[in-house]
């Protein structure tokens, strides 16, 4: 299945076909040259081969700045096709700015259909949520990642955290928990929680909060893009996936202790919104395709009006 | 009676200059073995090579492992090399902040060699940290603190729970009393002989202050120009130097 979704595209090259503006027939498809494209999916496939292990590679300047998802189009950029659906979620949603511009800038370069609904896509990128539709063997989830290094924060030295990761001296890492609990009475680690993957490699699963991490043993190929840092990682399909925790403090995938105010879901990972200036507040899924999907199948949340088409 | 660190003409060059020539030793357990000579004698790269953090140029440092018995360290794969330098062997800088981790609580500190050997239970982490803190006389209540709240000799004293907390062998110490004032010094020494008897710890000292070697050394050796220039029994050595150098020494302690 590796094979059949990025090896294949190893050797082919795509013409430029659906031209969507007059504009975007200046670009190869997918903004990147094809060159380029090789180059990061060899990264791809070593670190699908490799699961955790992050791979150096010449990430290329985008016409966007850091922070914004370099790593994360380039990955899709290099895995994309013309037949191929595109969706981009920012923290959940499909109608923030980074989404709303990452998807635009592939309309524009790469002319592929683009879908806010998670079960219509084959590529999705996101930036800090793993959608709550679960995915498909069919699909890949494509991450944008900050800082790759999971022990950055605790050794500075690059040269030290790469020894530690190929002799597997993972003691620093609960050094971090340890502090958590001597200071909090808990992980309070929300986001961005170390796992380790295959029994193997301790990695950061980019900013998605720990509530997500359970779901990363999953169907979908997971990519994971840093630009600024040059790193590309993967999972392939049903990795293991294990959360670090303590015997006595196990790992516990928190979310708000409310229903959705919209959808009235009570699985879903919730975002606060300030609604006033008196304190008032409600709480809404976070994934914005699943909250609207619930809402069009007649759920009501407690401050949610029933669904009307016209209104998207 | 097997040696637990054999070294064998150990040699460092920096180039056309002597780090440290020819040094030869046997430690046996229990036994704590000083290391004199003024600056740049070649004490700290020699303790650099037989701890592994240096490589030397010729010789051989063979440790009695646990599990293997004799090897040398010198030749033994990192992992190896690193896996001893986490349990069985210690290092006590002299600065205390090249050894503990700033940004990081005095039970952290102490607690991270327990995790690195895979530790994974907090309350027993914690247990032990407070248990390590009160040997070393730092007060229960100061675990959640940083080193950087600490004072000198403080942190001298964390630094050395830190190391002593996964039961080692063998510990290195690269002058552990030096910039701490005397009252200190003599407090910390004090910590240091008691631990030392107790746990039946070997230990190898390098420092320039002859009371420290008086104090806790049963061996004492010295060292001028990277050669050994005399070694032997600590009250032998000091209270009948038969080198020149080692005559000096011993004749330009003040004496108040």
């Amino acid at each position: 299945m590796l094979n059949g979704k990025i090896g294949d595209k190893m050797t082919e090259t795509y013409q430029f076909k659906g031209v969507s503006s007059e504009s975007a027939t200046a670009y190869n498809f997918a903004y990147l040259d094809e060159q380029t494209k090789r180059m990061i999916r060899r990264a791809i496939l070593k670190g699908l081969a490799i699961p955790g292990y992050q791979v150096p590679f010449a990430s290329r300047e985008m016409p966007m700045p850091y922070g914004w998802g370099t790593g994360g189009v380039q990955v899709s950029a290099s895995v994309l096709c013309p037949e191929d659906r595109l969706k981009v979620i920012d923290q959940g949603a499909d109608d923030t700015t980074n989404a709303v511009s990452i998807r635009k800038f592939f309309e524009r370069t790469a002319g592929v259909e683009t879908t806010e609904e998670t079960a219509q896509a084959t590529v999705i990128q996101t930036r800090h949520r793993i959608p709550e539709t679960p995915l498909t063997e069919d699909q890949i989830l494509v991450y944008q990642v900050p800082i790759p290094e999971p022990l950055r924060f605790l050794e500075p030295r690059e040269t030290e955290t790469r020894k530690m990761h190929s002799l597997e001296e993972y003691g620093l890492m609960h050094v971090k928990l340890y502090e958590d609990v001597a200071q909090h009475g808990a992980i309070a680690t929300s986001y961005a929680y170390p796992v380790k993957v295959e029994g193997r490699y301790v990695m950061d699963p980019s900013p998605i909060p720990k509530f997500d991490n359970p779901k990363m043993e999953m169907d979908a190929i997971q990519l994971f893009g840093a630009g600024r840092e040059q790193r590309i990682y993967a999972l392939p399909p049903h990795s293991r996936v294990v959360s670090l925790d303590f015997e006595d403090h196990p790992f516990d995938p928190s979310k708000a202790d409310h229903a959705c105010d919209l959808c009235g879901a009570e699985d879903s990972y919730l975002d606060e919104v300030i609604i006033d200036d008196a304190g008032g507040r409600m709480f809404v899924c976070s994934d914005t395709d699943y909250c609207r999907a619930r809402r069009a199948a007649g759920h009501v949340g407690a401050e949610g009006a029933p669904y009307e088409e016209t209104t998207r | 009676m097997t040696p637990l660190l054999q070294v064998k003409d150990v040699s460092k060059y920096y180039g056309a200059r002597i780090g440290c020539a020819e040094v030869s030793f046997d430690l046996y357990p229990g036994e704590v073995m000083g290391i004199v000579g003024e600056s740049g004698s070649g004490k700290s790269t020699l303790l650099a090579c037989l701890a592994g953090q240096l490589a030397p140029d010729g010789g051989e440092v063979f440790f009695d492992t646990r599990a293997e018995g004799l090897r040398d360290t010198l030749r033994m794969s990192e992992p190896e090399r690193r896996m001893l330098s986490r349990t069985d062997w210690a290092f006590v800088h002299q600065n205390a902040r090249d050894g503990l981790r700033m940004g990081v609580s005095a039970g952290g500190n102490v607690g991270e060699r327990l995790m690195a050997v895979g530790a994974r239970h907090y309350g027993q982490i914690r247990a032990q940290a407070i248990d390590w803190l009160g040997r070393v006389e730092i007060a229960a209540d100061r675990i959640d603190d940083r080193p950087g709240a600490f004072s000198g000799g403080m942190q001298q004293r964390l630094q050395i729970a830190r190391n002593l907390v996964t039961g080692p062998r063998l510990v290195f110490m690269d002058e552990p009393t030096g910039g701490l004032d005397v009252s200190v010094q003599a407090r910390l020494l004090d910590l240091l002989r008691g631990l030392v008897r107790e746990m039946g710890l070997s230990a190898i000292i390098v420092t320039h202050d002859l009371a420290v070697v008086r104090l806790l050394a049963d061996r004492l050796m010295v060292m001028k120009e990277g050669h050994v220039v005399e070694q032997g029994l600590t009250d032998q050595v000091l209270d009948d130097p038969q080198h020149g150098y080692t005559q000096l020494l011993v004749s330009s302690v003040l004496q108040v």
